[in-house]
């Protein structure tokens, strides 16, 4: 079931949360082992939540829209008193005193936190190799990567251990395992869903999204979690676009776009689903046209600069002073280092080391001024293209899952990953990924769907009629 | 290093002083800068904070309205341009500052290029005045008196990290400790009158850093030294006078002044180096993600102006035109400083002596204490006007009126202490009496030994239980003297 | 390619951020970073006079809130989570040197 037909099943009272928990529970238990979607799961906490809607409901209260939906949150968002690690040894043990704005109003709505999803550490990676949990297995293949860096989340919701969760995603971190994972992922437009309470990546260009089974459930959790947040000053003041009451709306007229200068890099498999979508949505009456993006392959070196010199100074924090790990030294200086060093992993020390790089002395402007630069160029040209495509199709990964390690190696490699994700974080535009059948040894392949900032409407149905031709 | 046997013999001698003052602000709002915790000092420590200023993780900066009033404020009474302006990460390691990063304003702050005119009427430059994050305190164990040097551990408190603080950057336009003074004590005085801060040097409120060279006149300015840990105007001064010195000598010893931070000890009353200036420190700015650009506009900026209060300069010209004195005269600078130039205007209106009430004000009425009614006052400048009491009695009535709260009747008091008005005839009468009873001094006092009128006095005092008006006094028996001669 | 960054830069680099690095990550630090540069100087091929550095994605100005008191964090709670506390505050090695 998905949460559409849980909350309603739980509302009318033909099923309790109870028995919905129990049932998510179950399969957890059975497959948890062989997936590692979850750093910790939530059992008890999860049961009593579920007890305390069905005495609403029994009462004849007032329950929300996502009333008894198991949810499961990438473990890089604050939950009080649950433990918060970003799979990373340096916050290992610590316990948030506040809960993440987006949790608390899917919680506010009945959905029931039921774990915290396995993530790449602090989400720098495509894998989620790089927790320091181990690493997550693809539901669909167990010798593959679920992708990442929400890997965790997207495997949850493949695995069916829960119908929906969240992620984040700062260069492709949700759209990417979506699409590994043959599930729904949504990268909102930035500022649509508050920050406050993800721990930060990268600032201005982290956003939480959801995981989902149909592009319906997506909708509906981010028109429950979106909107303004006093909290957060990059939150829009802006009504949100409609979402679910758009889905059945069609594509009829609406412009499709395709990248023409496109970097290569995607796998034939992979292209061939995508040319597949754009039929699809042709044979509905969307209009096919060509855009150009002069600048989309310089997108990772932008994101590469961009990315790592915010985490450098965002991860500064973690010094042993306040919270997490501390390994002592002769004084506060060395006492820092020694934390950072043993609580770190090396792809984050890497990113930490390229970042500072980036923003020292003497490198500033080659580097990180230059980045922000192209990074301008890429809007321009993107509002370019909006000027004449109402979405963009792409692929959202060059390729299915991969065998782990295959990427370890290079990390050039791996981040060659985000390739036709990462316009849309430097931009602050919307976009996800649906899945498109299967591309080779019958791996899921996910169609990214790209808009302009808050188009999230044209987005979402375009989505629900790929979703609507698959089924 | 020449820190020990300063002589003082090669002062000045050809040596120009440069000093710049950078002041640090606490603003007086109710909420720290980027989260809703209460802006306080003195509380149980790590009891006012939150996810945002105790820079959890996942918590994020939301700017407080009040900051960008009063630095708008500031910024106007500072004759500065106020500018639309940005928030930069200045990134170090450091265990007070919850981040290991300051949120600060870096290339665009938001008040530029003003002044600030001292009472003397020097005029000295503001390059700019900018907004930016307190830190937590750490307070250091073992190793003797508290000092980081040498300590076992220390400990950190984040009550004040998060704390809006103005960064108000003086152009090297000072030329003297005193001049250096003044501006502290100037700049003081406006945070105080448009309640931008409390500007308490003894809390913390407001501290300052000087940066000090010294150059042979008519050749370019000196290397500088910055100095920190001026708690007091006190300190100022004498850090600034110590620090020129010691360079001085260095430079007549033909050795260079090295870039450096330095501290100033209250304990040995000499400056120390702190921190070698490293070839410029690398504190990767870069524009803070978090936070948007602030662009007050217009009508915010005229808002803010149209309710600026008169500022003490201007409010020192009109005691100076009321009591007939300058701008720099001690009374004007006093009344100004303690906010009672409205007061002394009140009485004036009642028909107050101006002069006499300043007086009073100056001298008489403690500075924390209650203050006299515009009534009070007046009727006791009035009774003393009038010569019903001496200006003894009349100092005598304001400590009364005073310890009363401020409002009380002058004449009722004068009753209760037996100020009874002498008349001058009965003044008279006693002046004779004394004459009288004690021929041998009088006849010295014709004679024109002056002293021999202490005698007199003395006498005329204690019959009176000393209410004559000494004045009058001595009038009395010059004029009596003048006619038996 | 090496020349774009220097085992000394990692070595500066990993000072100013505070870890500590071996001498065989040292290495492989200096080969990995300077081939990512490498890879990044495709942008120095782009005019890019003019243009204006794009921090936020989306333009928002003036975002204030109002100066009025909220909740505290509870002490305990707050040094619960504490590698090391006393007295009320965080308890840590000596400090060597002021801040800058
Ligand atoms: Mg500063
Ligand atoms: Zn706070």
């Amino acid at each position: 079931m998905n949460a559409v037909e849980i909350a309603a099943a739980v509302q009318r009272g033909t099923r309790s949360a109870v028995s919905v928990v129990d049932e998510h529970l179950a399969v957890i238990s059975q497959r948890e082992g062989d997936v590692h979607a979850f750093n910790l799961v939530l059992a008890d906490q999860a049961r009593s939540a579920a007890a305390a809607i069905d005495a609403r409901i029994a009462a004849g209260q007032q329950v929300g829209p996502l009333a008894g939906v198991p949810l499961a949150v990438k473990d890089n968002m604050c939950t009080r008193g649950i433990p918060t690690t970003c799979s990373s040894k340096i916050l290992e043990g610590w316990k948030p005193p506040y809960t993440a704005t987006a949790v608390e109003r899917l919680v506010a709505a009945g959905a029931i936190p039921i774990g915290k999803t396995n993530l790449d550490e602090f989400a720098m990676g495509s894998s989620t190799e790089n927790s320091a949990f181990g690493p997550t297995r693809n539901p669909r293949d167990l010798s593959r990567v679920p992708g990442g860096s929400s890997g965790g989340s997207a495997a949850a919701v493949a695995a069916g251990f829960a119908p929906v969760s969240i992620g984040s995603d700062t260069g492709g971190s949700i759209r990417q395992p979506a699409s590994l994972c043959g599930v729904v992922g949504v990268k909102p437009t930035y500022g649509l869903v508050s920050r406050y309470g993800l721990i930060a990546f990268a600032s201005s260009l982290d956003q939480i999204g959801p995981f989902t089974t149909t592009v319906h459930d997506s909708a509906l959790l981010l028109e429950v979690m979106g909107g303004h947040d006093h909290r957060d000053s990059t939150s829009l003041p802006s009504a949100m676009p409609p979402m679910t009451a758009v889905l059945g709306h069609g594509v009829q007229g609406l412009r499709v776009g395709r990248i023409t200068n496109l970097p290569d890099g995607a796998d034939p498999d992979v292209v061939a689903r995508i040319d597949a979508a754009f039929l699809a949505l042709e044979k509905e009456g969307a209009v096919l046209v060509d855009v150009e993006i002069p600048s989309f392959s310089f997108a990772l070196t932008s994101y590469y600069l961009i990315a790592p010199a915010e985490a450098s100074s965002n991860l500064a924090r973690y010094d042993g002073v306040r919270y997490g790990l501390r390994v002592d030294d002769v004084d506060t200086a060395q006492m820092n280092a020694s934390t950072r060093s043993a609580g770190f992993g090396a792809e984050v020390k890497r990113r930490i080391m390229l970042g500072t790089y980036a923003l020292s002395a003497g490198y500033y402007d080659a580097y990180y001024g230059k980045a922000l630069k192209v990074r301008r160029l890429m809007a321009d040209d993107f509002a370019k293209a909006y000027q004449q495509a109402d979405v963009l199709l792409t692929p959202a990964s060059p390729s299915v899952a991969f065998p782990f390690g295959s990427k370890t190696a290079d990390p050039l490699s791996m981040y060659l990953c985000d390739l036709y994700t990462i316009p849309s974080n430097l931009c602050g535009h919307p976009g996800m990924s649906v899945p498109f059948g299967t591309g080779a040894d019958g791996l899921p392949v996910g169609v990214q769907i790209l808009a302009p900032a808050l188009g999230e409407s044209e987005m979402f149905r375009t989505a629900a009629v790929l979703e609507a031709s698959m089924a | 290093m020449t820190d020990t046997a300063i002589d003082t013999t090669n002062f000045i001698n050809g040596y120009e002083l440069v000093v710049g003052l950078e002041v640090h602000a606490e603003l007086a709002t109710k909420t720290k800068v980027f989260c809703s915790c209460p802006n306080m000092f003195g509380d149980e420590p790590n009891t006012n904070v939150c996810p945002v200023c105790l820079g959890l993780p996942g918590s994020l900066p939301v700017l407080n309205h009040q900051v960008v009033e009063l630095a708008i404020r500031l910024g106007l009474a500072l004759n500065c341009s106020v500018h639309s302006s940005v928030f930069h990460r200045k990134n170090y390691f450091y265990p007070d500052m919850p981040k290991d990063y300051q949120v600060t304003q870096y290339d665009q702050p938001i008040d530029r290029e003003g002044y600030l005119d001292l009472p003397s009427g020097k005029r000295i430059g503001i390059e700019r005045a900018h907004l930016e994050e307190d830190t937590g305190k750490s307070t250091h164990i073992g190793g003797g008196g508290g000092r980081i040097h040498g300590s076992e551990y220390s400990m950190v408190d984040y009550n004040r990290a998060g704390i809006p603080l103005l960064e108000i950057v003086g152009k090297p336009d000072i030329r003297t400790s005193e001049e250096a003074k003044q501006y502290m004590a100037e700049l003081q005085e406006i945070l105080i009158a448009t309640g931008v801060s409390d500007a308490k040097m003894e809390e913390g409120s407001m501290r300052c850093d000087a940066n000090v060279s010294v150059h042979k006149f008519g050749t370019e300015f000196g290397t500088r030294c910055e100095i920190k840990n001026l708690n007091s105007l006190r300190s100022l001064g004498k850090a600034i006078e110590y620090e020129a010195r010691r360079q001085i000598i260095l430079i007549e010893d033909g050795e260079r002044i090295r870039q450096e931070t330095r501290h100033w000890s209250d304990v040995d009353s000499r400056t120390h180096t702190l921190r070698v200036k490293e070839n410029a420190d690398d504190y990767r700015y870069f524009l803070e993600p978090d936070l948007v650009p602030i662009v007050p506009g217009d009508v915010w900026i005229d808002a803010v102006r149209q309710a600026l209060p008169v500022l003490p300069a201007a409010r020192r010209h009109k005691v100076a035109d009321a009591i007939r004195s300058t701008i720099t005269d001690e009374t004007v600078i006093v009344l100004v400083q303690r906010g009672w130039d409205a007061l002394l205007f009140d009485c004036i209106a009642a028909g107050a002596d101006p002069q006499r009430a300043a007086t009073h004000l100056q001298h008489n009425v403690p500075p924390d204490g209650p203050t006299p009614t515009p009534a009070t006052l007046t009727a006791l400048t009035k009774l003393e006007a009038e010569g019903k009491i001496t200006a003894t009695q009349a100092k005598t009535l304001m400590a009364d009126i005073v310890a009363a709260g401020g409002d009380a009747d002058p004449a009722a008091l004068a009753k209760a202490r037996g100020f009874e008005a002498m008349a001058s005839d009965a003044l008279e009468g006693t002046v004779d009496a004394a004459i009288a009873a004690q021929p041998d001094a009088w006849a010295k006092y014709v004679a024109g030994e002056e002293k021999a009128m202490g005698a007199l006095v003395g006498a005329i005092m204690k019959t009176t239980k000393g209410q004559a008006d000494g004045k009058a006094v001595t009038a009395l028996l010059q004029q009596r003297r003048s006619t038996a001669q | 390619m090496s020349e774009l960054l220097s085992a000394d830069d990692v070595i500066y680099v990993a000072k100013l951020a505070r870890l500590n690095l071996t001498p065989d990550e040292v290495g492989l630090y200096t080969t990995q970073l300077a081939g990512m540069l490498g890879h990044f100087s495709d942008i120095e091929k782009l005019d890019l006079d003019g243009v204006e550095p794009m921090v936020h994605p989306i333009p928002l100005v003036n975002v204030l809130r109002e100066d009025v008191i909220g909740a505290c964090l509870d002490r305990d709670e707050v040094l619960a989570a504490a590698p090391a506390a006393d007295q009320g505050r965080f308890r840590v090695p000596p400090i060597l040197g002021e801040a800058p």
